[in-house]
């Protein structure tokens, strides 16, 4: 059992003996799919909504929402999952800091396009720990389908 | 003319060390007469990375640490943003609120507001500074604090000008408190247009 480390823009996908691992998710969001049946278990660690609203969004697809969520699907399914089977957890999404400037919002508009992406995509979304003021750590176990949140100020969860 | 960071060249790169050094030469005084202590700076260090590595050359994502955040307005745009160590918070509230050994993850609204101030004196003083030198007005926006995962603290900046590029340049200063070092940092992080204005204010700006 191998834990896999997802730095901040970038996914993973991998078998149910082993662990997805991302730290400190601010308003970054972190998105976790899971074919329970194929075994295939996989996380994107996405840090803005939109790859049309940047000029280079196209060089760097895992960064953005709409982008990154695909682009975890393709990978899971060569690895044998099934889009139908697909099920989501996310968490983050947070606003870190409480300054009313509309380019901060970035945490609310990260959860709301995962939302509308994988809501396109059909894929259910069985838990979420997103929004409010502080950043989480997010540990998905494929095996059992747990994603457990770690935070520094309010304590750990499994959902 | 500069379009990603890494088209700055080395003399930029010392303008900008030179930069850091006025505006947290005179954040330290500031802060030096606010505690009626000893207070000098490190060296600046200004470098242009990978976001990726950022937060591990800064201690690792989730190391908590106070954050306070500061937004730039006026000529120049971007923000500057405060990372204090558990000691920083120390030494300000047994100063002004004779509270020893206090943990930062268990400070009350008074602690906050406190520890919130200096940001906002230092902030201020660092960019009376730099607006001395260059000639622009630079305003800034009431401080945000928050006590978190380095990580997460530090996506902010991060987030906001990915969509510029995977690099980031920090101008990156630390504190030394009556002989002790507490690992503060004063980043300032202007945007790439303000950069230019910046560079070209101190004659630095290669046009073409």
């Amino acid at each position: 059992m191998a834990n896999l480390t997802i730095g901040i823009g970038d996914l993973k996908v991998c078998r149910t003996t082993d662990v997805l691992v991302t730290y400190a998710l601010g308003s970054c969001v972190g998105i976790c799919l899971l074919d329970s049946q194929a075994g295939v278990g996989g996380l994107s660690h996405i840090m803005l909504p939109d790859s049309t609203s940047s000029s280079g969004g196209a060089a760097t697809p895992m960064k953005f929402a709409d982008t990154a969520i695909p682009m975890l699907i393709r990978e899971m399914e060569k690895m044998g999952a099934s889009r139908g089977r697909l099920r989501a957890k996310i968490a983050g999404g947070a606003t870190m800091f409480a300054i009313t400037n509309d380019r901060f919002n970035i945490g609310d508009r990260n959860v709301a396009q995962v939302k509308a992406i994988l809501a396109k995509e059909r894929i259910p979304i069985l838990a979420e720990d997103t929004g409010s003021n502080y950043g989480r750590t997010l540990f998905f176990y494929p095996g059992t389908g747990v994603m457990e949140i770690r935070a520094a100020t309010h304590g750990t969860r499994q959902l | 003319m500069i379009r990603t960071y890494d088209d700055l060249t080395p003399t930029a790169i010392d303008c900008l060390k030179e930069v850091g050094n006025i505006g947290s030469g005179s954040a330290a005084s500031a802060l030096s007469e606010m505690l009626g202590k000893s207070v000098s700076m490190r060296v600046p260090d200004v470098r242009v990375m990978n976001y990726s590595n950022v937060i591990d050359e800064m201690g690792g994502p989730e190391k908590v640490i106070t954050g306070i955040l500061v937004h730039l307005d006026g000529d120049i745009q971007g923000m500057i943003m405060f990372l204090l160590e558990d000691n920083f918070a120390k030494i300000v509230l047994s100063t002004f609120l004779g509270k020893q050994n206090v943990r930062v993850v268990d400070l009350d609204q008074d602690d906050f507001s406190t520890i919130k101030e200096m940001g906002n004196i230092m902030a201020g003083s660092y960019l009376r500074a730099i607006g001395q030198l260059t000639g622009l007005t630079i305003d800034m926006s009431v401080p945000a604090m928050t006590v978190d995962m380095m990580g997460a603290i530090m996506s902010v900046p991060i987030v906001m000008y990915s969509e510029i590029g995977d690099k980031v340049l920090f101008i990156n200063d630390g504190f030394v408190i009556d002989g002790v070092d507490i690992k503060s940092n004063i980043i300032l992080i202007p945007d790439m247009k303000s950069l230019y204005i910046l560079m070209k204010k101190l004659g630095v700006a290669e046009d073409g």
